[in-house]
């Protein structure tokens, strides 16, 4: 072996406390970008093959009621490659022991075939025989959620009419990847459920004989949905066509969707920020080794090494440390994304879900973190070359301390020696003092920018549950009603304040922007669900227009005083055009607001209402929800509470999960900057503070000279470290943002508080680990070795 | 008449610009010839060690010309420079300058490995005595030995021209003594040309040539009839 590779080896071992500290901050960095992308990779690829494996269609074409014939129009639009008809309607569940009405989707498969599209995936029981009307196949996430086994009944009523079916098997499909109850925002497995049963079952349940309400088509490859989108629409337009959509806007396919770009885009934007704060540690130690070694490196170019040579040695030596930390990192990576798969495939109903490392994630983490590494490599290169061999034969002149703070005067009288050395050398180095400061900073933004993060997703809860909505419940109504119909719920005890709402289903338009949701109806001045402002303060409803929410402003890329073209999805299905007349904060969903009347006006219809808000005495919550169940025009009811819950589990465990890695991730980064900021200031100071201890310094004293020092560069570092988390914040916000919710950037004094925990208890007890060292070190060896 | 190994032409050097400056070579014109041992003499501060790194090719001078033989070293490049010193030159240097985090033969290997015409590092040991400690690191020898690793790496390379900048400052008489009887060794029995740079003016006597500087510049040469051996100097 080589001495300059032993050289390394006992460079690595002697410097190893660092060494692994920088390695684990590129490990963590490189694990998290395997693990993102496998996980993208692997959600993405799941979703295909499991749309595949089920013929899912890529249009669905909704209509009110079409005679069967129409299939084989369909059939013959240029460009489809099948087509199947089904009935889908809304049912009502009636549990034993559960006041909650639950709400479902009834959905029909032929009789005596498998369907030509959406096909189901058996988990358990069997498909219900041929024709048989009273059996019934349910979503599997429901029927566990509510112990559910194959051969229970079920109360359902449809159409306003009460049956019971017989459960025989649970199923998954990929249509209902996350089901979510029509009128609500996010998928609850408590409360909805999804029923297949025979097309016999449910012709009759909806009067649909020889007649079918949605069409499944899929398409040959290469057809442009678009125009197949338009034909559909065109030859159903007369039948009471509710506009076909392709799969992008499915609803369950939508968040699905909106998961998988969550998690690539925190990967595009985390990671990077990661591996970049490694690379620059990784440069701050290896230069300032260098500084301690410029002797060393003088001799070997007397001896006549070339700076190539030498240059490889230190080159050699970064790498040893990035390349071993990234392969960690993306071994730990794999690991960790194999493990975050099966909390995934509880939490998406994927009958399969296997973790498929992107190869290419696995070079790109590992290549880039070496490339980062090397670039800080290269200025160590460059200090390499500049340094002329003449310096190894000088003794090691004592540094120059002339032009840092003369303490003379009165203030030499309260400054002792130790506080001196502290204050001179950082006064006198201020280049190196500096690159500290900035290390620790870099990290304490992480840290703090990743507390930020957290309660984001606190006060976006907060936002949304408790200042937008301030309703307990909401019910929702099979159709529109009249609004003095309300009377029967404002006359139930317990009840204390009802406001209608009216929401409408339609295509949004702007120019070449689309947007498929829906508008809100609500009261002049809403009190329990508002539209707020930027300040949270209610905004007033008015005649004359709409009001956008920020997000689906942006989305149309509209701005007040904008006409915007309305495609109404019911009744009448007129298309109207509406002044925006503002643009509302909304961290949930992307809703529109009129005002109600004004609403009813442009639907040209006289005042209905499709839900309401309730404010109630939860005392008699079981009471109300009882009532509410035995109204046959009550379609779904939504404690609030649930919905919270509901909503907090997507962002615990869906993509938002990640942030709880990626604030542990930024702990670890800080702290690896602490400890190293304070190794290297010992090894730089090793034989100074021997020398003091010769002198008759104690050991505390030595301790304060150096702790000091790291004590001065922590403080110094805090509020660049604060202005730099602010800014690392929005970023990180944007991509944790999606089309369900919005991330606040909410950096204050609090989250600022909890980084700043975490630096102090770094740099404690990094300081910690440094005084042991000086405590047990050896006087004489560390006066005769120079490092 | 035998060739010279160096032949400077008013060389000089200037540290530092502007009144800083500090002129710690001011016009040196000298020839060592081939094969000879020179003793450089003189206070401290007038600028042997500063002749010492331009004559190894450590650093350059200001101004002047310097040749190695027939090459002139003031016009090398950097590359030149380097493969000059890794080809020719042996170093031993005033403050020892070993490589902490190598044992006593490491320190030896990391100049073999890139040498021509090495000896055995162990050999090279067992020529300044330590063959015993070639394990040991730096900070486990005694000042005298670390400077007795420094000549046997110095040596082991088996150098055509061997630099010394006060290599027997920090000895004691025995030690001293034999370090010199390496030195002699080197020039008798490899025919290397050796520059010592000394304060004790009594070494002057092993010597063929013996330079007398001061304040940057030669102030006389002489030529010794006689040398004397290690053994016979007074300490
Ligand atoms: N790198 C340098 N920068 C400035 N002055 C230097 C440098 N190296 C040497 N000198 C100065 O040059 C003069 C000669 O130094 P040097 O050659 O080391 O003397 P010697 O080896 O004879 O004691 C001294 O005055 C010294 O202070
Ligand atoms: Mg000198």
């Amino acid at each position: 072996m080589s001495p300059l590779t032993k050289k390394l080896g006992r460079d690595l071992w002697r410097i190893k406390g660092q060494a692994i500290a920088i390695a684990l901050v590129i490990a963590v960095g490189v694990l998290m970008q395997v693990m993102q992308t496998g996980l993208v990779a692997s959600l993405d690829e799941t979703r295909r093959a499991y749309y595949e494996r089920y013929r899912l269609a890529e249009i669905f074409a909704p209509v009110a009621r079409t005679p069967e014939r129409l299939a084989a129009d369909l059939r013959r639009i240029p460009g489809v490659s099948a087509v199947e008809t089904r009935i889908v309607g809304h049912a009502l569940l009636d549990m034993p022991g559960i006041d909650l009405p639950l709400q479902a989707q009834a959905v029909s498969l032929p009789d005596f075939r498998e369907p030509r599209l959406n096909n189901v995936y058996l988990t358990d029981g069997r498909m219900f025989e041929g024709d048989r009307p009273d059996e019934v196949v349910i979503l599997e996430s429901f029927a566990k959620a509510h112990g559910l086994k194959p051969g229970d009944s079920l109360n359902v009523t449809m159409n306003g009419a009460r049956r019971t079916f017989g459960i025989v098997g649970f199923a998954m499909s990929p249509e209902f990847l996350y089901s979510t109850a029509p009128g609500e925002l996010v998928p609850d497995d408590d409360r909805f459920a999804v029923l297949w049963m025979s097309r016999t079952a449910l012709e009759a349940a909806f009067d649909m004989d020889g007649a079918f309400n949605e069409a499944l088509i899929s398409l040959s490859r290469g057809t442009e949905p678009a125009e197949v989108i338009s034909a559909a629409d065109r030859l159903l337009d007369r039948f009471g066509g509710l506009g076909a959509y392709g799969l992008e806007d499915l609803q369950s396919d939508k968040f699905i969707a909106e998961e998988i770009d969550g998690l690539r885009r925190t990967t595009a934007t985390v990671p990077p920020v990661f591996m970049a704060v490694a690379a620059f540690l990784l440069y701050i130690v290896i230069s300032r080794m260098m500084q301690a070694e410029r002797e060393e490196i003088g001799l070997m170019k007397a001896f006549g090494y070339t700076d190539w040579e030498v240059g490889a040695h230190y080159l050699q030596l970064i790498l040893a440390i990035a390349v071993s930390g990234a392969l960690f990192g993306g071994l730990m990576g794999i690991a960790a994304g194999r493990a975050l798969v099966d909390v995934y495939l509880l939490y998406y109903k994927f009958p399969f879900l296997v973790f498929r490392l992107a190869p290419s994630s696995f070079v790109i983490g590992i290549g880039a973190s070496v490339l980062a590494a090397s670039a800080g490599g290269l200025f160590v290169l460059r200090g390499v070359f500049a340094l002329t061999p003449a310096v190894a034969m000088r003794a090691a002149a004592p540094a120059d301390y002339s032009k840092s703070l003369k303490f003379d005067g009165t203030l030499s009288g309260f400054l002792d020696q130790p506080t001196r050395m502290v204050l001179r050398r950082l006064t006198r180095q201020p280049v190196r003092m500096g690159g500290a400061i900035v290390g620790i900073a870099a990290g304490v933004a992480l840290s703090a920018a990743m507390a930020a993060i957290l309660a984001s997703f606190d006060e976006m809860m907060e936002l949304t549950f408790d200042v937008i909505d301030r309703s307990d419940v909401t019910v929702s109504f099979i159709h529109p009603i009249e609004a003095r119909s309300l009377h029967d719920i404002e006359t139930m005890t317990g009840v204390i304040e009802v406001e209608p709402v009216r929401i409408v289903p339609a295509i949004l338009k702007n120019g070449r922007h689309t947007h498929r949701g829906a508008i809100s109806g609500l009261v002049e001045l809403p009190r329990p669900n508002r539209a707020v402002d930027a300040d949270t303060r209610a905004i007033r409803l008015r005649q004359d227009g709409i009001i956008l929410s920020a997000s689906l402003a942006r989305r149309l890329d509209i701005a007040p005083g904008d006409w915007l073209t309305v495609d109404v999805r019911e009744g009448r299905r007129p298309e109207v055009r509406l002044p925006v007349i503002a643009v509302a904060e909304s961290l949930m969903g992307s809703p529109a607001y009129m005002e109600l009347l004004a609403l009813n006006r442009a639907l040209k219809e006289p005042l209905r209402v499709s839900g309401a808000y309730l404010r109630i005495d939860t005392a008699h919550a079981g009471e109300i929800y009882r009532a509410l169940k035995h109204m046959p025009m009550v379609a779904g009811v939504a404690p609030k509470g649930d919905s919270r819950a509901a909503f907090q589990e997507i962002t615990d465990r869906g993509a938002g999960a990640t942030r709880y890695i990626m604030a542990l991730v930024a702990g670890i980064i800080t702290f690896g900057v602490i400890y190293n900021a304070a190794r290297v200031a010992q090894a730089e100071r090793a034989r100074d503070l021997a020398g003091l201890r010769v002198l008759g310094f104690t050991r505390g004293e030595i301790a304060f000279v150096l702790l000091g020092e790291l004590a001065v560069v922590t403080l110094l570092a805090l509020p660049l470290g604060a202005l730099g988390g602010y800014g690392l914040t929005f970023a990180i916000s944007a991509g944790f943002s999606t089309d369900l919710y919005q991330l606040p950037a909410s950096f204050g004094f609090s989250t600022f508080g909890q980084a700043m925990v975490v630096v102090v208890a770094a740099a404690v007890l990094s300081g910690w680990v440094v005084k042991r060292d000086i405590d047990r070190s050896d006087l004489v060896l560390a006066l005769k070795t120079r490092e | 008449m035998t060739r010279n190994t160096f032949t400077t032409r008013n060389l000089r050097k200037v540290y530092g610009e502007g009144p800083a400056a500090v002129h710690a070579l001011r016009g040196v014109d000298l020839e060592i010839p081939e094969g000879e041992f020179v003793v450089l003499l003189g206070a401290s501060g007038s600028g042997k060690s500063t002749l010492l790194n331009i004559l190894g090719g450590l650093d350059r001078g200001s101004e002047g010309v310097v040749h190695f033989r027939d090459k002139e070293l003031s016009a090398m490049s950097d590359t030149e420079l380097t493969r000059y010193r890794r080809d020719h030159v042996g170093f031993v240097f005033q403050f020892y300058n070993l490589m902490p985090s190598l044992t006593a033969r490491e320190n030896v290997e990391l100049v073999t490995e890139i040498a021509r015409n090495p000896m055995d590092p162990g050999e090279a040991l067992d020529l300044v005595g330590l063959a015993n400690r070639a394990d040991h690191f730096p900070a486990q020898l005694s000042g005298g030995e670390q400077q007795r690793v420094a000549i046997a790496r110095a040596v082991a390379k088996q150098p055509d021209v061997l630099f010394c900048d006060e290599p027997t400052g920090a000895l004691d008489s025995t030690t001293g003594r034999a370090v010199l009887h390496v030195l002699k060794d080197v020039n008798e029995k490899l025919g290397a040309t050796v520059l010592i740079v000394t304060h004790a003016a009594s070494q002057a006597a092993m010597a063929d040539r013996v330079i007398r500087f001061g304040d940057g510049a030669v102030i006389e040469v002489t030529v010794n009839e006689t040398k004397l051996t290690p053994e016979d100097i007074e300490w």
